[in-house]
């Protein structure tokens, strides 16, 4: 018997999914919740980012899972699952969030994307920080602040590609923007947020961790 | 190639991406070993996709997933296409409507709960009026000591105070919670 290809990408997870989603087409609900399950994470992320809201982003995230199983028969297999399941959250998320700020004046995207090259502000030296520094809370709200600073454009796609790891086009796809537009934005929120996080990391949050070898980690 | 600061700043996202070619990477690479203001700028930015990519930055709100189930389940039915899709919706409304009892011969599945704390209040009539507070979370029998803030109650039936998120008070509901995790105990009390 010969073997099973294995460097396909990640073929069981797709086979599965496929299975799963036929089951559901079929009138088997129960395999619905099965099959989002493993996003529903990502999905309350996507919608936050761009609500901003607790409250909304759960609501958006429940709407978007709605969809979705409503119109499951339309999800081609070109496209991964859970690409098209973000793509359905974040038009939720833009919805609600036009609705909901309809007396405001919305800038117009263009705009947004500032002319000219963004010039960082801060070289301090930083060297590698250990993932244990985020069992700490204040340093997720430190982080969590910092992103929600950004200029929405950057925090969608900087959260979809860096937080859920979608590729460069699966972030286009999503937001409906080009790869080069993609990369733009996402090289200003990365050297952004060094920037804002710099100072804090670098030194003054630092002054209150206390390391196992009484040294700093940067 | 020689490349320079501004250069190398406008490329460190994709060099991290490892999306540019050849030539670009060993000039940037060389660049860094020289200029130790682009290599912090390169090291920082490096910190922040592996912050933030860390599962830890993604918070979701306690009692997401049940929640989530549960609005599946009182709400999701399939599309279908005509007059066959209407009956199917409308016969789907009116089931919602008329009773709490579509949450429970749902065809979506419930992972086994951990605690009674985390029971879902299957056991509480569905119409008995409840009392709610504004900012408080959970519902109550009217006169239950634990309302949160007596001075913003609404008074709603069960299955209304479920489907806005409240979850049953555990020392006024205590008997219905009691009564669906074991029925026969509830009817010897």
């Amino acid at each position: 018997m010969p073997e099973q290809d294995i460097s396909l990408n990640n073929p069981l997870d797709e086979a599965s999914e496929g299975s799963l989603i036929r089951r559901v087409c079929s009138g088997e609900h129960a395999a619905f919740y099965e099959l989002i399950r493993p996003y529903e994470r990502r999905v309350y992320a996507a919608a936050f980012a761009i609500t901003h809201n607790d409250a909304d982003a759960e609501d958006v995230a429940q709407e978007a899972m709605l969809k979705a199983f409503k119109n499951l028969r339309q999800f081609r297999a070109e496209s991964r699952f859970s690409t098209w399941l973000i793509q359905i959250t974040v038009n939720e998320a833009r919805m609600r969030r036009r609705k909901e700020h309809a007396h405001l004046v919305e800038p117009m995207v263009d705009s947004q994307d500032a002319e000219g090259n963004y010039v960082p502000r801060d070289f301090a030296d930083w060297r590698e920080i250990p993932s244990e520094t985020l069992e700490r809370k204040e340093i997720r709200e430190k982080l969590a602040e910092a992103l929600a600073s950004l200029g929405e454009i950057y925090r969608e796609v900087f959260v979809l590609r860096d937080m859920q790891h979608l590729s460069i086009e699966e972030t286009a796809k999503a937001l409906g923007i080009s790869t080069a537009s993609v990369k733009t934005r996402l090289l200003r929120a990365r050297l952004m947020l060094r920037d804002l996080l710099a100072p804090g990391l670098g030194g003054a949050w630092s002054t209150r961790l206390n390391f196992a070898k009484g040294t700093k980690p940067w | 190639m020689v490349v320079n600061c501004e250069r190398v700043w406008q490329e460190i996202s994709n060099y991290l991406e490892g999306d540019i070619d050849e030539n670009l990477r060993t000039a940037m690479d060389a660049h860094f070993a020289r200029c130790n203001r682009c290599k912090s700028v390169l090291e920082g930015t490096r910190n922040v996709v592996q912050l933030y990519g860390d599962e830890r930055m993604i918070d979701v709100p306690l009692g997401f997933s049940y929640r989530l189930q549960r609005r599946l389940e009182e709400n999701a039915q399939p599309s279908r296409r005509g007059f066959l899709g209407w009956m199917v919706a409308a016969t789907a409304a009116a089931m919602v409507v008329g009773g709490f009892e579509i949450a429970r011969s749902s065809a979506f599945r419930r992972p086994d709960l951990r605690s009674q704390h985390a029971h879902p209040a299957r056991g509480v009539p569905p119409e008995m009026m409840v009392v709610v507070s504004t900012a408080g979370k959970l519902f109550h029998a009217s006169g239950c000591p634990f309302i949160l803030d007596k001075t913003h109650v609404r008074t709603i039936a069960a299955r209304e105070a479920l489907n806005e998120g409240y979850a049953p008070c555990v020392r006024c509901m205590k008997k219905y919670l009691q009564a669906d995790l074991d029925p026969g105990q509830a009817t010897r009390s």
